[in-house]
Formats: structure tokens, sequence, C-alpha cells
């Protein structure tokens, strides 16, 4: 990697770790977003089925 | 208490977590867009359109991602206090939800920043780690929020975890000033012969520029995650209220 | 006043029925410095280099070691609840209870620091240094102390916590502790110790009264 210099180790080091736990990150938090959601649709439509099925908002 | 009546106003839409979820939920992907716009621009900049340092030379390029890291790490920590005084003084309903999605958050910007740093002193100044005031203040701000993430998690009930949370994390903003102090006084107590120079004397716009934007992409990275996670904390709650209701219903003790 | 001397009072009292506390404590504090020549080596002039950073650290740990009992037991017999009706205000308790667990935690390391000095190989005037910084500092060390203690006082599990929460907090401490037994920059880091030492034992009755008060409801 020619553009970069001598040290281009530390800098490719550097940004793909910021990019791998960044995206890790983002991934985690959508991730659990997804999870409660998917958990409370769950218990809605064991509770409540006939509330899910006129899909009135909570 | 939202009402259908009324039409929400400004405060309780930031204070009742229903009213909190709608309106941060259509803000959840304009801002991600944004965020990724700027990155963009940031990196182009950062990695592509601004020279190398006459002393440093290429490695200055980890400063774009080492700097707003390390700035994070700080206004994050803002943003908990802000939270925990709103918590505990103003009893403000999201309070403690900021305070839980920020500490998680705050770790991980921190930890970047002495990651970055450690990798932009080794071609600079020759090794991996230094116990210079900065770098030495980083990882005890390191250690405090992973101690705050373990205080969250000891608790059960996340209600009361909130406020015994708030009062700690006050008692850190008291002490952090104090160990910034103690610690930049001890390292030129002990101090080597060369002189630790993050920056250069000047910072020509050549190079403030990709700092500030990178900057700025790594804030708005750090408010939607955070608006996310509050967002998933509400849901959350919510969650466990079901849960227990149904419990409830179905006679059986949880 | 007469209820802050009698929390006092007491504290030492339970101290005193409860049997080998200090002692254990004092064991451990000598036994953590004894320990260092055998990781260093013990070559004299490494260990007396070494000497007020191993007494300090020794000292923190020491009063990490006594922690948890400073709030716990009052809180599962119900006492806490109790002292929360009393005239005396929730931090004037913290107050007492911090003076009385100085007493018993860290006068005793001061009074058995001569030991360890003696082990290593520090000579009078840095131990009389030491002895100096310790009386300065511990006081910020227990009031630290407290807060940890008070913050998780609540958790089943909390004794393991609370050391983990106050350490970063108390380099300040650490730093000017060891710092004021150096000749050179020696007394303006004894000031910089008393100054710190002070906030935190100002700060300490009320921040830790705030979260037992939390912990309680």
């Amino acid at each position: 990697m020619t553009g970069l210099g001598p040290h281009w180790v530390f800098i490719v080091a550097a940004y793909l770790g910021v990019a791998l736990v960044t995206g890790l990150t983002i991934w985690s938090v959508v991730a659990s977003a997804r999870r409660i959601e998917a958990r409370i649709a769950r218990l809605e439509a064991e509770t409540r089925p006939h509330v899910v099925a006129a899909g009135r908002p909570n | 208490m939202s009402s259908v009546a009324e039409k929400p106003n400004w405060f309780s839409r930031l204070a009742n977590p229903g009213q909190f979820l709608i309106w941060s939920r259509l803000v959840n992907r304009p801002l991600a867009v944004v965020t990724g716009l700027v990155f963009v621009a940031g990196l182009y900049y950062a990695l592509l359109h601004s020279p190398a340092d006459y002393q440093m030379g290429e490695t200055v390029r980890i400063m774009y991602i080492h700097v707003p890291n390390a700035w994070l790490s700080q206004f994050v920590y803002g943003v908990m206090v802000v939270s925990a005084l709103g918590s505990l003084v103003w009893r403000h309903p999201m309070a403690d939800v900021s305070m839980k999605a920020a500490a998680p958050l705050g770790a991980v910007f921190t930890g970047l920043a002495l990651y970055t740093g450690s990798l932009w002193g080794r071609p600079t100044w020759g090794t991996f780690w230094e116990w210079d005031g900065r770098m030495t203040s980083t990882l005890v701000l390191f250690f405090i929020y992973l101690g705050l993430i373990a205080l969250w998690r000891a608790f059960d009930d996340q209600l009361r975890a909130g406020r015994i949370v708030a009062v700690f994390t006050l008692i850190g903003a008291i002490n952090i000033p104090i160990v910034k102090f103690s610690v930049d006084w001890w390292h030129t107590l002990h101090q080597p012969a060369s002189v630790f120079t993050p920056e250069g004397p000047h910072m020509p716009m050549s190079i403030l520029m990709p700092l500030l934007i990178m900057t700025l992409a790594f804030t708005l990275l750090f408010t939607s995650l955070q608006l996310l996670s509050m967002q998933v904390e509400v849901r959350r709650r919510r969650l466990a209220t079901m849960e227990k209701r149904r419990a409830y219903a179905a006679g059986t003790p949880n | 006043m007469k209820g802050f001397a009698a929390v006092i009072r007491r504290d030492l009292t339970l101290a005193f029925r409860g049997g080998g506390d200090i002692m254990t404590l004092l064991l451990f504090f000598v036994m953590v410095g004894a320990i260092v020549p055998f990781a260093v080596g013990p070559d004299k002039a490494l260990l007396s280099r070494l000497a007020p950073g191993i007494v300090w650290i020794a000292a923190f740990l020491s009063l990490l070691l006594g922690l948890d009992r400073l709030f716990r037991n009052d809180h599962e017999d119900g006492s806490l609840a109790l002292f929360r009706q009393a005239e005396l205000p929730l931090a004037g308790l913290v107050a007492a209870k911090v003076i009385a667990h100085w007493l018993l935690a860290a006068l005793p390391l001061i009074v058995a620091s001569p030991v360890l000095a003696v082990l290593l190989a520090m000579d009078a005037p840095t131990w009389l240094r030491v002895v100096l910084s310790l009386v300065i500092g511990t006081p910020g060390l227990a009031a630290l102390g407290a807060m940890g203690a008070a913050v998780t006082v609540s958790l089943p599990r909390g004794g393991l916590l609370a050391p983990v929460l106050i350490t970063p907090l108390a380099l300040p401490l650490l730093i000017f502790g060891t710092g004021s037994i150096d000749a050179m920059a020696g007394n303006s880091a004894l000031l910089l110790l008393a100054a710190v030492s002070l906030v935190l034992v100002a700060v300490a009755p009320f921040m830790a009264a705030l979260a037992l008060a939390v912990s309680e409801d």
C-alpha cells in the first residue's frame, strides 16, 4: 500500500478495527431492537389475539 | 400520561415514553442516512483528500479516527451526567433510560480511543502504550464506564438500578476532573525525555477539516445509536410489564 | 452531637465484639507488603524505591477489604431504615461511620507501618513521611470507600463490585500519597493530597446518604 507510507500496517489496523467494532455495535443495537419487537409481538399474539387481529395500535 | 384528547406538547414528547417512541422512530432512518453521508465525506477527506503531516507522515490519518473517539468518550459521560441529574433532581422519566443507553456506547468509544491511540503511538513514538496524562486518563475513564455497566447488570430491579447508577455517575463526575489533574501531575513528575504532542503546534485547514467532519460523523453515529438504544430500553420495560401481567393473569407467581 | 458520638461508639463496640477483624486486616496489610520481595526480588535498592508505593497499595487494598461491612449489616437487619427516622441526618450517620471505619481500619495500619518499613528497607525519614501521607490520605480513602459501599449496599453480591467502582476514583489519593513521600516534589504533593482528601471527606457523607436513601426505597 504505497499510498500510506511505511507505517501503513498501523493505519490499516486502526481503520479496520474501528470499522469492525463500530459495525458490531450497530449490529448489536439493531439486533436487540428486532429481538425485543419479536418477543412483544409474540406476547401480544398470545394474550390478545383479538386486538392484534383488529390491527389496533397499542 | 399520554392523552388522546389534547395534542402532546414538547415536554410530554420528551418525557412520555410512548410519545418519545413515536417521534424518535421517525428520526431513526433520516439520521442514519445523514450519518452515513457524513462518514463518506469524512473518510474521503481523511484518506484521500488531505495531505500527510510533515512530521508524522501518513500516520496522521489515524488521528482522524482517534480524536473523534476521544472526544466522544468524554461527551458521552457528559450526557450521562445530565441524564443522572435529570433522574435524581427532576425525576424525568426518560432520564435513566438515556443514562443506561449511553453507558455501553461510551465504553465502546473509549475503548476505540485507546485502541487507535495505541496504534498511533507505535509508529510515532515507538511504543504501543505510553503512561502519559491523556492516555492514562482515558484508561481510567474506560474502567469507570465498565464499572458503571457492571453496576447496571448487578441489579434485578432496573428502576432502582437507575437511581443508584445516577448517584454513582455523579460521584464519578466529581472525581474525574480530580483524576485528570492528578494524572497530569503524575506524568509531569515522571516525565521521560521526549515530550508528547499529539497534534502539531498548528492545525492547518487541510488537517482540521477531515478532523471536524469525522468528529461530526462519529457524534451523529452516537446520537443515532443512543436513540435506538433508548427505544429498545423503553420497549424492554414494556415487555417486562407485559410478561408480569401475563403471569398474574395466569395465576402463577413469577 | 450526642447521636453522632453514639454511632461512632456503637460501631467501635460492634467491631471489637466481633473479634479478630482488626487483627485480620493488619495481617493482610503486612502480608501484602511482605510478599512483594518474593515477587520482585530482595534487592534492597529496588525495594526501598518501591516501598512507598507498596505501603500505599497495601493500605488501599486493606481498606477495600473492610468496606462491605460498613453498611451491609445495618442494611440487612433494618437498622438503616431506623436511622433514616432518627434525628441525626443520614449524612451525619455516614460521617460518623466513616470516622469509625477510619479508626478501625486505617489507624491500625498506620500503627503497623514500622513493620513494613523494616521489611522494605525504608529509612526513618522516609517512613515518617509515609506515616504523614497515610494520616492525611487515608481519611479520603475511607470516605471514598463509604461512597462505594453505600452504592452497592442493596446488592447481594455487592461486595465484589465496590472495589471495582472505587479504584479508578482513588487514583488521585494514590498518586499524591506516594508523590508526597518523595523529597523532591513532596510538599506540593502533600498539600494536593490534603486537598483531595478534604474534598472527598466533605462530599462523601452527602453522596453516600443519597445512595443509601435510594437503596432503601
